[in-house]
């Protein structure tokens, strides 16, 4: 009788899905399909939150004021970022905390990009403008995807991101467009983040082992290597427009798929990276988790004194 | 000294106090006790960064041979710059960086209250789009103070021993020497005794609900506003100027 209706349940969500119908908090969903989104919403949300630190990193540094505030709003504008999709775990059940003391423990992933480090102000042009531009192409179909919550966080989310990628470019195209050295620190920044930047799309779709139910569900509406080569489409021209060369001697126009060929991609780095063992993974665990450690007295501060002031009231 | 000169020199005080708390804050994005506060502390940076970008681009316009604000901000040397000590002070736990900022919105939010009437009409403008900031700046520091002195015996004690490290160096905020007699003359900035006393009260007032008690020694460490810094200055600035000074005459 009970599996009858759990059929039942789980037939009407996919119809629901199927017509594009939103999932909200309350509606009933099939356990993987909560399971599935706590962990990319997350992940999502962490990356955003690690996100901050490699551009971090330069503030301090940034050449004149115009480009300290831009870069500080836009650090900001991804802790925001953060904020929402913790929430929208927390619509699904996830407990706030819990998920980024998952993330400490290395339970939890993030986008492997931000294990790559910032070695010069060309990387905050370089991060800007492929690193949002990839994002950019993983959240835009993430605005249809069927849970509400997250379908409505990316559509502002994507928005901002939008503007940190042209901000990006902008960055780029100043340095290119400047002295030799200043054109040597962009190429120099293409060349270390293209290839991480084609990983952020995930394994080859032969081997990724959660795309198939996505799509179903309408969490993804694209596959990985679909959505990779709408970026390379998008970026090698970008790349030429302002005379910087993608490092990748296979990359040549393909007429009849209206596309670009590509060189293969070092997936053994890609796991590494993803397994702990990139340039930057224990520096950027460590410096949130050394965040949270010493905001501990802080945050226990802040609620004894609520305590102390709902006793006033109440006495 | 002439009242253009008197101007340049209140201007680059003013610019370079927010500036250099601006580049202090801004250490802190992605290091913040909880991420609202992370946004919270990186917003007042921006804002601070906004006010030095104003405030030196009047500066420059106002200089004996004119310089853009990205110049007077990134090109001086370090006895050039007069912002107070306080502001220059390393953020320290969450408490000194809280202490720091309460100590100087406090004084500068009457400040920037009193500038609205100053005869100059653009410093007068630049103020009340500081104040807008400034009073949330006091609000959200003082909240903090509050927390923090009324909530865990921890809390009390350090966030007590941040004001005890760091009241010396907020005295320093009403330096006047003869730059300020010509402006008060002219009726373009206030005098410090007029801010002074609304200053005391707010300590006076946030620390009673903080519980906190005011340090009896009212010694005072001050160079600041004439240029002598303390050790800290040279390392704040090698980074901040890095690549100004690295790859100089560079468009960014």
């Amino acid at each position: 009788m009970m599996k009858v209706d759990i059929q039942d349940l789980e037939k009407k969500f996919q119809d629901r899905i199927d017509q594009d119908i939103k999932i909200e908090p309350n509606d009933w969903m099939p356990d993987a399909y909560r399971k599935t989104l706590i962990r990319q919403i997350s992940q999502h949300a962490h990356s955003e939150v690690v996100g901050m630190l490699p551009e971090g990193n330069w503030i301090t540094r940034a050449p004149n004021l115009r480009r300290k505030a831009v870069l500080l709003a836009k650090v900001q504008d991804e802790a925001g970022h953060g904020l929402y999709l913790y929430s929208a775990a927390e619509t699904l059940g996830a407990d706030r905390e819990q998920t980024i003391d998952d993330l400490h423990s290395g339970k939890a992933k993030y986008s492997s990009i931000f294990n790559y480090p910032t070695l010069s102000w060309a990387d905050m042009g370089a991060i800007g403008w492929l690193v949002d531009g990839a994002a950019i192409m993983n959240q835009v179909p993430l605005c249809r995807c069927s849970y509400g919550p997250y379908a409505r966080a990316m559509i502002r989310v994507c928005k901002e991101e939008s503007f940190h990628q042209r901000q990006g470019f902008e960055i780029m195209t100043k340095l290119a467009s400047g002295t030799t050295e200043q054109k040597e620190m962009a190429q120099d920044a293409l060349n270390r983040f293209w290839w991480p930047a084609l990983m952020m799309f995930g394994p080859s779709d032969a081997d990724s082992s959660h795309t198939e139910q996505s799509m179903r569900w309408k969490i993804k509406r694209h596959t990985n290597d679909e959505l990779r080569q709408m970026f390379v489409d998008v970026t090698v021209p970008q790349a030429e427009s302002i005379g910087l060369t993608v490092p990748d001697q296979d990359i040549k126009w393909n007429e009849s798929k209206q596309g670009y060929d590509y060189g293969p991609i070092d997936w053994d780095e890609f796991w590494q990276v993803v397994g702990g063992n990139g340039p930057c993974n224990k520096e950027r665990v460590e410096t949130r988790k050394k965040a949270k450690e010493n905001g501990k007295w802080v945050v226990e501060a802040a609620m004894a004194f609520t305590e102390k002031r709902n006793s006033k009231k109440s006495a | 000294m002439t009242e253009k000169q008197a101007l340049y020199k209140y201007l680059l005080r003013m610019g370079d106090d927010s500036l250099i708390l601006g580049q202090r804050l801004s250490e802190l994005c992605g290091h913040g006790p909880i991420l609202e506060e992370d946004i919270a502390l990186t917003n007042i940076s921006l804002d601070l960064i906004g006010q030095a970008t104003l405030l030196l681009e009047y500066a420059g316009e106002s200089a004996p041979e004119k310089k853009t604000n990205d110049e007077l901000a990134y090109l001086r040397i370090e006895k050039e710059y007069v912002n107070a000590l306080l502001v220059e002070q390393p953020n320290g736990h969450f408490g000194d960086t809280i202490m720091r900022q309460f100590l100087f919105d406090a004084y500068r939010k009457p400040l920037l209250e009193q500038l609205l009437d100053s005869t100059d009409k653009r410093l007068a403008g630049i103020a009340e789009k500081a104040l807008k900031e400034t009073k949330y700046h006091l609000r959200h520091s003082s909240e903090w103070i509050i927390r923090l002195g009324d909530g865990t015996q921890e809390s009390h004690q350090r966030i007590q021993n941040s004001l005890e490290a760091l009241l010396r160096y907020a005295y320093e905020l009403f330096f006047e020497n003869e730059v300020d007699e010509l402006l008060i003359a002219q009726g373009i900035i206030p005098a410090a005794n007029s801010i002074f006393p609304i200053w005391e009260k707010t300590l006076h007032d946030v620390f009673e609900e903080a519980t906190l008690l005011l340090p009896k020694n009212k010694w005072k460490f001050q160079g600041g506003r004439e240029g002598r810094h303390s050790e800290h200055m040279g390392y704040l600035l090698a980074e901040m100027q890095y690549m100004q000074r690295t790859y100089p005459n560079m468009e960014w």
